[in-house]
């Protein structure tokens, strides 16, 4: 190296060097932006993220909102979130691990591969066929054929793949899949060509053959990015929940990822954290928040030797766990066996693609051996006849059947993203737009999961100003949130003095001499009422009590409504107690509701349901919901919910609002009307076209205008998409 | 007709040509974010100089 004066521009080739050299030794981390949408942010977030000391690269992925940072193994993601934050943007870590993606990337590159080689080859054989069809001379007809056969050989080959593995497994499985009568007429119109070109005959099929795979794959294309761009979604939610805990070591405190924990380990959980494990408290007073396992909005007390399951989430004290089950064997996990389970039994779901498939494919294979039959019973010419077969096969081949259910539903679960539903299975709008019956969940689905003080009018201001005291010196949820309610009514806080709070139970001081007490019922010495509540307590007087009820989500009752006017029937079962649940019903209008509720009593509420003939839309959040989810018809959760319950849905709702809920049923009925459309459609091209293939009169020429033709109508009929 | 004899390889090495294209952006990921790329195109970092 040449000595220079400026010590940058040695040190930045050396850094160069000593990363190029430890390229192992870097890690990968990847964070989620979802605020990026410009230039300017990919600019000032790269260049962000490259001055930090110790990172390699960054790269952002606007599409999918992401940065992929390659840095030194010392460097954590919250060094880098901060970073970022500093810069104005947000960003999440995601578990890389969760996005191991690249199979599907490898599947979506592989079947755009084959499509380009399809076009390709279509393109020039249709040339050659125009030759053809304007009336090329004999010996140049048979020149033309035979390049398209150099042609289009090696590009059915390869690009039909697809169609002829899928076809061979069902064929071993004993069944006749869409793919056998595809498979079937794409190599017979090659054979046919093949043969004809041989013997100088004036038809080949080979733009036939060619153009069924190609519109064929972009049908299958459209179906793989449509789930892979759902499947992406479906992971980000998922990584953004990265299973980390605090194991306590000798060294104290250490974080570790939970798949590492066995039993016995000791855990410290935080305020404000969820149970990474199930185990027992060994040390701590605190409340648990067990919402999300079973409805309840009022807080538990726990403390040494009290059971706790993973999901969970600590309230007020640090606690200490002893894991009892870990990973497969925790209670999170058990729910997810029961849920495969009731999953299995929606798998017998046949969607209409199959449906039509099942009555297409015996129609067309009779049609095609009976018209081989009767010609050569008539002429005798088996030539003539299997030409003949091959021509109804061609024609009858269900291009636009290919892409009449991928076209809709591409179209429709793009409309719908954009309204932030995101639609995780090909045939979850079939099923939406069949249910006629709405199940809710209340707690974090109807509602926040969070508590908001009720009316404060009948309080006197001085109590409310000691209350408020009191409740800004905790972090309870339901003491911050009764403190938000007080100022708002502009009472200013009161002076107290011995401030002392008691994990689990509540907080206490002494106001102008006199004892002060602000926390559970049973602490302060009043009754326990079935509604979410805290109590006040001054001195001897009777204690006051501080009602909460959940916050609503925005749009809630607009979106009840809406389901209504759309026929369906609206429910709600929580396992919440009566009190909040009648309460809430009658604010949005539901009459149908039932509380007390537990996960199994929810799927055979669903079951008898369903068993009277009903289809069931069940949209629910907890891991209460999570059986129910998977038992119904069709399922939605928001983004919100736990990563099981979001795992047992169909559909997920991104944003906090619920009017997005109608608009996917009204979208879903559009989308099951077009695909009926798109069906007759076909069926009608066909009816045109197959007694012109049976009587003889069918040329390649026309089944390059009825294929293309159909395919094209197919597809604009899919966008009509309002 | 003898043109035929020209003009039908060269169309077809043109396709080729398209085709190979195609695979080659393919393989070099250049459909993994298309709107990214799109926007990139604003940014002035090098401009005025070639990227080292």
């Amino acid at each position: 190296m040449t000595i220079s004066a400026c010590p940058a521009c040695d040190a930045a080739p050396l850094a160069l060097a000593t990363a190029a050299r430890a390229p192992h030794e870097s890690a990968r981390l990847i964070l989620s932006l979802p605020n990026v949408h410009c230039a300017a942010c990919i600019g000032v977030i790269e260049a962000g993220l490259v001055t930090l000391p110790g990172v390699q690269s960054a790269r952002v992925n606007l599409t999918l909102k992401r940065a992929s940072v390659t840095a030194l193994p010392g460097i954590n993601a919250d060094m880098l979130v901060t970073a970022l934050a500093r810069l104005g943007h947000e960003a999440h870590e995601l578990d890389a691990t969760a996005l191991s993606s690249t199979a599907i990337d490898r599947q979506g590159r592989d079947l755009l591969m084959r499509l380009a080689v399809a076009g390709f080859a279509m393109m020039n054989v249709m040339l050659l066929s125009v030759a053809v069809w304007s009336g090329a001379g004999d010996g140049a007809r048979t020149l033309f054929h035979w390049i398209s056969a150099a042609i289009a050989l090696p590009a059915v080959a390869f690009s039909g793949q697809p169609f002829f593995r899928s076809a061979w497994a069902s064929l071993r499985a004993g069944r006749l899949g869409m793919d056998v009568p595809i498979s079937l007429a794409i190599l017979l119109a090659t054979a046919i060509s093949v043969s004809e070109t041989l013997q100088d005959g004036p038809y080949a099929w080979f733009d036939a053959a060619v153009t069924l795979t190609f519109f064929l794959l972009a049908g299958r294309y459209l179906d793989h990015r449509t789930r892979a761009l759902a499947r992406s979604a479906a992971a980000v939610l998922s990584a953004l929940e990265v299973p980390r805990a605090l194991r306590i070591g000798p060294g104290g405190p250490q974080t570790c990822a939970v798949a590492d924990l066995v039993p016995g380990d000791l855990v410290l959980v935080r305020p404000g954290g969820r149970m990474p494990v199930d185990g027992v408290v060994t040390d701590g007073q605190s409340e648990l928040d067990r919402a999300i396992l079973t409805g309840e909005t009022d807080p538990v007390p726990a403390g040494p030797g009290s059971l706790v399951s993973a999901g969970e989430t600590n309230l007020t004290g640090p606690l200490t766990l002893r894991v009892t089950h870990a990973g497969a064997n925790s209670s999170l996990h058990r729910m997810a066996d029961l849920v495969a389970v009731a999953e299995a039994s929606r798998g017998r779901y046949a969607s209409l693609a199959d449906r039509a498939a099942r009555l297409y494919v015996p129609v067309v294979h009779t049609l095609s051996g009976g018209a081989f039959a009767v010609w050569f019973a008539l002429t005798g010419d088996a030539r003539l006849a299997l030409n003949i077969a091959a021509a109804v096969l061609i024609i009858t081949c269900p291009c636009a059947l290919g892409l009449a259910v991928p076209a809709v539903v591409t179209a429709a679960s793009g409309r719908l993203f954009r309204r932030g539903l995101l639609i995780k299975n090909g045939t979850a709008l079939e099923r939406l737009a069949a249910a006629d019956i709405v199940v809710f969940d209340k707690t974090g689905t109807l509602t926040f999961g969070a508590p908001k003080a009720a009316d404060l009018t009948g309080h006197d201001p001085a109590p409310l100003a000691v209350a408020l005291a009191l409740a800004e010196g905790s972090a309870h949820p339901l003491a911050q949130s009764l403190a938000v309610a007080i100022r708002a009514t502009g009472v200013r806080p009161a002076k107290l003095n011995n401030l002392c709070e008691t994990p689990g139970a509540g907080i206490a001081a002494s106001w102008q001499g006199k004892p002060v007490q602000l926390g559970r019922a049973d602490w302060v010495g009043a009754v326990q009422g079935d509604t979410t509540a805290t109590c006040l307590r001054i001195g001897t007087a009777p204690p006051m009590v501080f009602a909460f009820t959940d916050r609503l989500r925005p749009g809630a009752a607009a979106a009840v409504a809406a389901l209504k006017e759309l026929g369906l029937r609206v429910m709600l079962t929580s396992g919440d107690g009566p009190g909040p649940v009648t309460a809430l019903a009658d604010q949005i209008g539901i009459s149908d509701r039932t509380a007390r509720m537990s996960p199994a009593d929810k799927a055979a509420r669903i079951a008898s349901l369903t068993a009277q003939g009903h289809r069931v839309l069940m949209i629910g959040d907890g891991l209460n919901d999570t059986i129910a989810l998977a038992a119904a018809h069709v399922s939605i959760a928001p983004a919100s919910a736990l990563d099981a319950a979001r795992a047992a849905s169909d559909i997920v709702l991104l944003g906090a609002d619920l009017a997005p809920l109608p608009d996917a049923v009204r979208v879903a009925r559009i989308a099951v009307r077009r695909m009926r459309q798109n069906f007759a459609i076909s069926v009608a091209y066909n009816l045109i076209a197959v007694p012109f293939a049976l009587l003889g009169f069918a040329t390649p020429l026309m089944s390059a205008v009825a294929m293309s033709l159909s395919s094209i109508t197919v597809s604009l009929n899919a966008m009509r998409m309002k | 007709m003898d043109i035929l004899i020209w003009l039908i390889p060269v169309s077809l090495i043109l396709g080729l040509f398209g085709l190979g294209a195609f695979v080659w952006t393919l393989r070099h990921h250049q459909y993994d974010d298309p709107t990214g790329d799109a926007e990139r195109i604003l940014l002035d970092d090098w401009d005025t100089r070639p990227k080292p």
